[in-house]
Formats: C-alpha cells, structure tokens, sequence
C-alpha cells in the first residue's frame, strides 16, 4: 500500500492511502476535536467538530472522512474552526437538557470535557429545553434523551460491531430521536442481546447502567479496539 | 419497434392527425385541472358526440399552457388561439367554425397570445406543451419523439453522443449549473458495467412547478433523455425519483414506461438495438432533503433520506457505490433536441456561460403567473415587467426571490441582471431550479427570510449539528427581529450562526439555508434595523415575562 | 462578619456585593468555604449587600457575585436594578449561567409545576400561593440564564464553583488583572 506524505499544522507527516487525515494527525499526536467518530466505527461526518481547513480547496472537510493526499497541507486549527466548533458545541448544549450538576456522566462526559476544551464559558444561544423521554424499560439500561447529541455511535456499534441494529434513529430535525427496534420501549425490543456496548461507546451521560448516581457512570472503550483488532488481524490482544 | 417502424408510427400519426378539421388541446395539468379541466374536457368531448363531429374534431388532453393563473385553458390547434376560463357552454362554441356571432363571444376568452407572457418565449423543454397527449406515446411520436433516441442508438457511437452533449454547453437544472457533459464523461469513464442513471424529480422549492408541468405533459420526453444517458454513459438501469405529492405526474410516468416497454422504447433491445434500458420509479415520502444527491441516494437504496458528505461524487460512487448519474428532470428534457438538432444549434442560445433556456416558475405579486421558458441571458427585469406584467394592481416590485430556500432575494435596482448561474450567484442568489417570486412593497423581507428559514428547520434531517441545531436558533432570532424585541447581540449571532451553517453544515440543505438571512444583510439591512430594539436590555425582560 | 464594616475603613478598596436569585444558596456555601481566606478578602473590600446583610435598597458596588437563575417577576426586576448598579457583574454558578436545575422546571408549563408542588405535594394547606397581595412572585413562564436578561461580565462555573476559583477571580478583579477562570459546567 502506498504511503503519503503531508503536512498537518506545519509539521510533516506520513499516512497510508485510504487513511482519514484523523488518524493520520492522531497517529502524529495532533488531537481534533470530534464527537460522532469513535475509532473502530464507520464514520458519518456529523458532528462537524473535525472539519480542517485543507489548503487550495475553499470548503472545510470532516477529517474523519477525508483520506490523505500526497502534498496535501491541512490546519486543524485556526481563528475561524475554533469559532466554529465552540458556536457547534454550544449549540449541542442548547438543544438538550444537558445538566451537568446531576448527571451520572459529570466528570467523565465528552461533551462536558470539549465545553472546557474549547474555553466555553456560557453559551449564547437560547436554551430550547426540549420535552424529550427517558426509557427506563430495558433491564439493565437506561436511555435519558435529555443527554443525547445524536452522534449516532450507539446505533453503529449495535450495527457493525454487535451486529443486532437494534437501536436507529426516527424523525428529523429537531424532532430527532432515538428508537429500538419499531420505536418501541427498549425493554420490550427483542433485537437486543443487552450486551451493553451501546452504554459504553455514549460520549455522554445518554446511556448508562443503571444504578449509576451523580458522577457514577465512568465508560470503558477498550472493548472496541479489541473486538475491531481481533476482527481485522485476528489478534486477540489486549492493550 | 425499430428505427423505421418509429418513423412510419409517427407519419402514421401525423395523417391521422391531419385528417381531423380541428382539434382542441385541453390543458390537463395540476393547475387546469384543479379548475375543472377534467370536466371540460369530458363536457366537450361528449358535445363532439352529440354534434356527430368525432370525424372531423378531436379533443385531447395535454401539458401546461403556462398561464396557469387563468385556467381550465383550450388550445384551438388550426390557428394556436388559447382560449382561458371556459366554462362548457363557452367551450362548445368552439365547435362553431365560421360562426360569427360564436367567435364574437369568443373574443373576450381569448388570450392574447402575441402578448409578451408568450411572445418572449422560446420553447425547448416545453416545445410541446399544449400539443402533446401526455397519455398517448402516438402523440409524442408525431413530434418526433424518440427520433434522437433512436438516432442515438443506430447512428452514434457514445463517444458522439458525449461530444454532442460538450458541444452543447447544457449545464444542470437542478441549480447548482454543473456542465452536464462533463458529468456524463465522468460517469462513462468509470469502470464496470454497472451503472445507473438517476432522473431527481424530488421538486421541492416552495413556489417552484416546473419539473411538474414537464413530467406531467411531456413523460416520454424524460424517458428519452434518460435512456439517451443511459446509452452514453454505459448504464442499463435508471431510477426516476419522484416526490410522492406528484401523483399525477407519477401516474402518467407509469403509463408512459408500460408504453414505452410495450414498444420497445425501452427494455431489453430499445429500438431494436443491443442497448439494454429499463427505468423504475421510486417515490419520495415527502422530505425536501432527498432532492440532495446523496440523500435522493439513500433512499433509493431504501435506507433513511440522508446525505453523506462528498466526496466520493455520485459519479464515482453513488447508488449501490456504482457509478451514477443524476440530473433533474429540466436537464433530461433538454437532451433529445440537444441530439436531434445538435449540440452547436443549443449552444447558439443563450450566454457565453449559460447554453440554451430554463423555465421558471413565476408567482408572487405580478399580474401573470404561470410557467415561461426563456432564453438564458433574457434580464429579469423583461420577465417580471413585460412578460409577467408586473405588480397586479400598478403596485411597485420590491424585490424577487430565486432559487427557494437555498436562494436569495435580488432587489429591483438589479433587476437588469441577465438570467444566467453566475449572475445570479454574483447577486447573492442562485438560477435554482427556477422558481421566482415577485414581492411587491407591502412585503416585508425580514419574514420572507424568517419563512424560508422556518421551511429549512422543517426539512433539516437532523444529522449535521450546525443545521439541525442552527435553523431552530436562527428561525428563533429572525422571530425576535419580526417581533420587534431583538438587540444587536442577536444580530452578531444571527451572523455568526449564518457563518457556520455555510461554512460547518454537511450538506447543501444546511449550507444554502442563510442565503435568504444573507441577502436581506445585504440588500435590505435597514429592514433589519428598523426592527432592532435599541434597548437591548429592555427588550430581554419584555421577552422574559413572556410565554415562550 | 458580625458587624457591617463601614466603607471609610482603611485598606479596603472597593464595595463588593452578592445577589441570590433562583438557585439553592449553595453557591453562597461555596463562598463561606474561602474561610480564611474571607478575612483577607475582607482586608481589601467590603461587602456591601448580601443575603448575609441588611438591606432595603441595593447599594452601588464595583464587584457583584449573582447567584441563581432568573425564575420570577421578583428576581428580573433585582438582576436589572443590581446590574444598572454595578461595576462588574459576575455569573456565579450554574444556574446563573446555564440555568441549571433551576431551569429544568422548563420542560413543564408553569401551572403544572405549581400544582405539583402546591396542591398534590401539599402536606397542610393545599392551595397556590399566590394571593392578590404580591408578597409571593409570580413565576416567569421560563428560567433563564442571567446573561439572557442582562449584560454579564464574568462567567463562573460550576455547581457549586469551588472557593479557589471564587477566590482567583475576585481577587484578579481587584488587582486589575484579566482573571484566567478554569472553566467546566457542572
């Protein structure tokens, strides 16, 4: 496989054809900010918090779904994607109930780390304190609404990873939501083995086990890389 | 059905056409119809009956004669006369030929067809409006319908095909102005033998019926481009998109493919060729997105009508991740004349930029409204004034609006603009898909955007945050403005939001969404201003005792 | 704290105030943990209005902490009146920032919330509390955040935010410099 060489923030980088700018600059140790791409996940490009500038082309490009370029120079970072992302994150806040205070999520939320990140000290777009449901019908699980950005890693780790597709999305716009299987309640979506990687892969406070208080639920991806790991090379190994 | 046969059909139909003293072309299209063109129809035919006339006078249905505002509309084909708002009685008159006093009574139904509503026109993708029996294929055939087809698939090799289409100049009508040759290359140089060709008739702009009034009165013609396509581009399938409020026009495509494949126009050997082509209609469930290529994409494939970015373009990677080719319906009906009179005779019209003519859709405040195709390059000023009269009641234009939702409004001062894609970009709109609305001085611009942007957060699908979360803000801000109780932070954020959405938002639902906003900053800031509140704070504790 | 400081004292430079409007008072708590350190703030200002302190008419101040949403009729008249007289004005916690728990009650319409909590959560006297008189305030038909209402300065985060940052930021006021507030919600 060829490799390519660019440049990412001035420095000179390699990546392997068909590899997305966002693992070739983590890769490099360059970190950009994102939300819907988890490694080990197809990806979506809907987030748009990992939009670079690429120079030459006028457009800003979702680095998780844009492959490396021979010559290719890319900013991850300037004045106008700050700005970007900071109006993007607030957004998010605004649409949800994100109450940090009294989620099970405070302190380990992806959300809640790229407000800090990104030096959000308020946001300026008007709260939308959307009535949005809680399913507490599943056993084990709990899907809170309130909490979600609808970066959609659950449904692709049901999906690609789990194989059940239990878990989709209905509705559009603002009236965006979250189903299992025909919108029904979770607890009664027989599609679901209750193999919990939906939980573990939420940036947020969405999905938790329940039983989790206040600051509780803490989220453990290794899984992923391993099953992806083992999926790929058919290594089963641990890091 | 080979070449020949196609010849000896269509001269068949020409005689038997020529044989009658007279014959009346009922407009049957959504806007005639909608106003008792069916029943006239009937009515009329039954009266031919009773006159024992069925020899000598035919009454058929046909495509949208454009002034839609006046309908049901008849066109008497001996002299081209169109006579508007018939009622049954009137209509009968029609069957009285050299009767003076019926043609007196006539007089004041009878349209003004030297008037520049008509006159300026020049009809390519609309030549047989109002002369073709969209349910008949003899009458398509007659106006030497699928002639370029077959010239195509006997005569031409692909490479002829795709040099006559270069020649041509024809750029996309579904807005964006992409030049159609080079498309059709890009696809016909894929590799594989997969291939598709996608007709996007998800017509969805607010105001905007042109694509309608083709599918509607002229089906086979969009058939016929397509399988042009198809044939140059190496694809056997073709897929028409269909929003599924066209019922009409989907029932008439049904028809028209059954036909179509009961002649061999289409299937396994088209025309008797080694050409395989078969077409499918898939309908839309109502969502504005699936008009986006990726999203139309989608849900063909029958998954959830959303886009995906770009690229891979539709051309490399599209449906099935085979290569496709999507173009609107305005573009497909250009391409059988494109090959039966070549591509040098279509690049002779228009500008420099932009080949040929596009048909809008005028509506809004002018006298006239209806359907026009004009010549790319005609000004808008000629349009709005002498052809669609201006202002109804001697009032003065404001402003118009093209391209929908992803467009913008283009003031009265620059109403001498030439109708082509750059000049209309320039202007800070776009051509769209050719709907044009005309505001006159009692609209108010700051709710012409607030409606556009409140029409986008309905159709957002809610996958890219700067879109599903933007429009909600946005169309809150421009409430606040409407209301009066807006201050200058709302106005830097209504900036700032615009700013992301173009910029961060995925596709180009998202991304054209604060082109309306945008024009208004640009060409009526004052109207903005009027309806800022000057006391900011004043205005936050008036909003917070409020409901929300 | 026992005796107000008068404002001629020696060393101490600016009148400072706090406001609490609609949030727990916990923010309030967070500020009486600076303990020690209240003694050496008292050094250099001297805390004019507060709910800890008397008074009928809010005095002029250069730094004023507001804490709490803005939930009622009572509250919007106090942020505007306590905005027009200071200086500085400080977002103190989450609920004057974001609203908080104090604005989760605006998934609910007004009377439902108020028949929840007066007629089917009653323990003596089931009935809404608002008589004619105007001693209970009438609840605003949405919580706010204070910045949506008011221009604000500075923005603390937190539920509560703790006394460090309280104390960083109040004293960077007034030393004059740009204050560098480590920031996160919740």
């Amino acid at each position: 496989m060829s490799v390519k060489t660019l440049t990412i923030n001035g420095k000179t980088v390699t990546g392997l054809a068909g590899t997305s700018l966002f693992n070739t600059a983590w890769e490099a140790g360059i970190r950009i900010p994102r939300l819907c791409h988890i490694g080990g996940l197809s990806d979506i490009g809907a987030c748009r918090l990992c939009l670079v500038e690429i120079e030459g082309r006028p457009r800003l490009h979702p680095a998780c779904m844009t492959e490396v370029e021979e010559g290719m120079v890319v900013r991850t970072e300037s004045e106008r994607l700050h700005a970007h992302r900071k109006l993007i994150v607030e957004l998010l806040f605004a649409e949800g109930n994100h109450v940090c205070a009294v989620c099970v999520s405070n302190g380990h939320c992806e959300l809640q780390d790229l407000a800090t990140s990104l030096g959000i000290d308020h946001v300026r777009v008007a709260y939308q304190h959307p009535r949005r449901p809680v399913d507490a019908s599943h056993a084990r699980f709990t899907l809170d609404l309130n909490r979600c950005v609808f970066c959609r890693r659950c449904m692709r780790v049901c999906d690609e990873v789990e194989g059940a597709h239990t878990l989709d999305v209905a509705g559009r716009g603002a009236e965006l939501r979250l189903i299992a299987d025909l919108g029904q309640s979770w607890g009664t979506a027989e599609s679901c083995t209750s193999c919990g990687k939906c939980v573990q892969v939420c940036p947020t406070g969405a999905l938790f086990a329940k039983g989790s208080a206040v600051g509780e639920m803490t989220k453990n991806r290794a899984f992923l890389q391993y099953i992806v790991t083992a999926r790929e090379k058919h290594e089963w190994i641990r890091k | 059905m080979t070449p020949e046969d196609l010849n000896e059909r269509a001269a068949a139909e020409r005689a038997r056409q020529q044989g009658f003293r007279e014959r009346l072309h009922c407009c049957t299209a959504a806007g005639c119809l909608s106003c008792g063109a069916e029943e006239l129809k009937r009515d009329l035919t039954a009266q031919v009956e009773a006159r024992a006339l069925s020899q000598q006078v035919e009454v058929q249905g046909t495509g949208c004669l454009g002034l839609c505002s006046r309908g049901p509309l008849v066109r008497r084909a001996s002299d081209g006369a169109v006579f508007h708002e018939l009622t049954p009685s009137e209509a009968g008159l029609l069957l009285q030929p050299g009767d003076a006093a019926a043609e007196a009574a006539l007089a004041a139904k009878r349209l003004d067809t030297a008037h520049p509503f008509f006159a300026h026109q020049q009809r390519i993708v609309l030549e047989n409006a109002g002369r073709v029996d969209p349910e008949r294929l003899e009458s398509y055939l007659a106006a030497d319908g699928y002639s370029a087809l077959a010239r195509a698939v006997s005569e031409l090799s692909r490479q002829e095909v795709l040099a006559e289409l270069r020649a041509s100049g024809l750029r996309g009508r579904g807005g964006a102005g992409y030049p159609t040759g080079v498309k059709w290359e890009l696809v016909a140089k894929q590799p594989g033998t997969t291939k598709y060709i996608v007709c996007n008739a998800d017509e969805g702009d607010p105001g905007a019926f042109m694509d309608r009034s083709v599918l509607e009165g002229d089906p086979h013609r969009v058939l016929e481009g397509m399988a042009i396509a198809g044939y140059a581009v190496g694809a056997n399938q073709g897929y028409l998109y269909v929003r599924g409020e066209y019922a009409l026009a989907i029932q008439r495509l049904q028809g028209a493919i059954r036909q179509a494949e009961r002649e061999g126009l289409l299937g396994p050997r088209v025309l008797d060729s080694a050409f395989r082509f078969r077409v499918d209609i898939r309908i839309g469930a109502g969502a504005f997105v699936c008009g986006e290529e990726t999203a139309l994409i989608a849900s063909i494939e029958g998954g959830r009508g959303e886009p995906r970015p770009r690229p891979p373009y539709p051309p490399e990677k599209g449906l099935w991740g085979q290569p496709t080719l999507i173009n609107n319906v305005e573009t497909f009906a250009n391409i059988a004349p494109i090959i039966r009179h070549g591509g040098a005779w279509f690049a002779a019209i228009g500008t420099e930029r932009s080949k040929g003519t596009k048909v809008f859709a005028v509506a809004g405040k002018t006298a006239h409204t209806g359907l026009v195709e004009v010549p790319m390059g005609t000004p808008l000023r000629t349009i709005v004034y002498e052809m669609a009269g201006g202002i109804a009641d001697g009032g003065r234009v404001k402003a118009i609006q093209t391209g929908g939702p992803s467009g913008g409004c283009i003031p009265e001062r620059l109403l001498d603009l030439p109708v082509d894609y750059e000049s209309l970009v320039g202007a800070g709109s776009m051509m769209g898909s050719g709907g044009l609305i005309v505001m006159d001085e009692a609209s108010c611009m700051v709710d012409v955007a607030r409606y556009f942007m409140e029409f986008c957060r309905d159709e957002s699908c809610g996958k890219c945050v700067p879109c599903r979360a933007g429009t909600v803000q946005m169309h809150q801000l421009l409430e606040r403005f409407c209301a009066g109780q807006a201050g200058e932070h709302d106005l830097a954020l209504l900036k700032e939001l615009g700013t992301l959405l173009r910029e961060a938002s995925l596709c180009g639902l998202g991304q054209t969404a604060p082109n309306p906003v945008l024009s208004v900053l640009r060409y009526f800031p004052e109207e903005l201003d009027q309806r800022l509140h000057h006391d900011a704070e004043a205005a936050a504790a008036a909003a917070a005792t409020e409901p929300a | 704290m026992s005796e107000a400081p008068s404002r001629e004292a020696p060393g101490r430079e600016a009148p400072m105030a706090t406001v609490w409007l609609g949030g727990c008072s916990g923010c309030h708590m967070s500020f009486m943990d600076l303990d020690e350190r209240l003694l050496a703030l008292a050094e250099r200002v001297e805390l004019g209005a507060s709910p800890l302190s008397d008074f009928k008419d809010f005095p002029p101040a250069d730094i004023t902490l507001v804490e709490g949403a803005v939930a009622n009729e009572d509250n919007l008249e106090v942020l505007r009146r306590v905005r027009a007289r200071s200086k500085v004005l400080i977002a103190f916690g989450d609920c004057a920032v974001t609203g908080n728990v104090t604005a989760m009650r605006n998934l609910f319409a007004v009377e439902d919330v108020l028949d929840r909590a007066y007629r089917q959560s009653a323990t003596v006297i089931a009935g809404l509390p608002l008589g004619g008189d105007g001693v209970v305030p009438r609840l605003l038909p949405r919580v706010r955040p204070i910045h949506e209402v008011v221009q604000v300065d500075h923005f603390l985060q937190g539920c509560p935010p703790d006394a460090d940052r309280i104390f960083d930021l109040v004293l960077a006021l007034l030393e004059g410099r740009t204050p560098e507030i480590a920031r996160r919600f919740g």
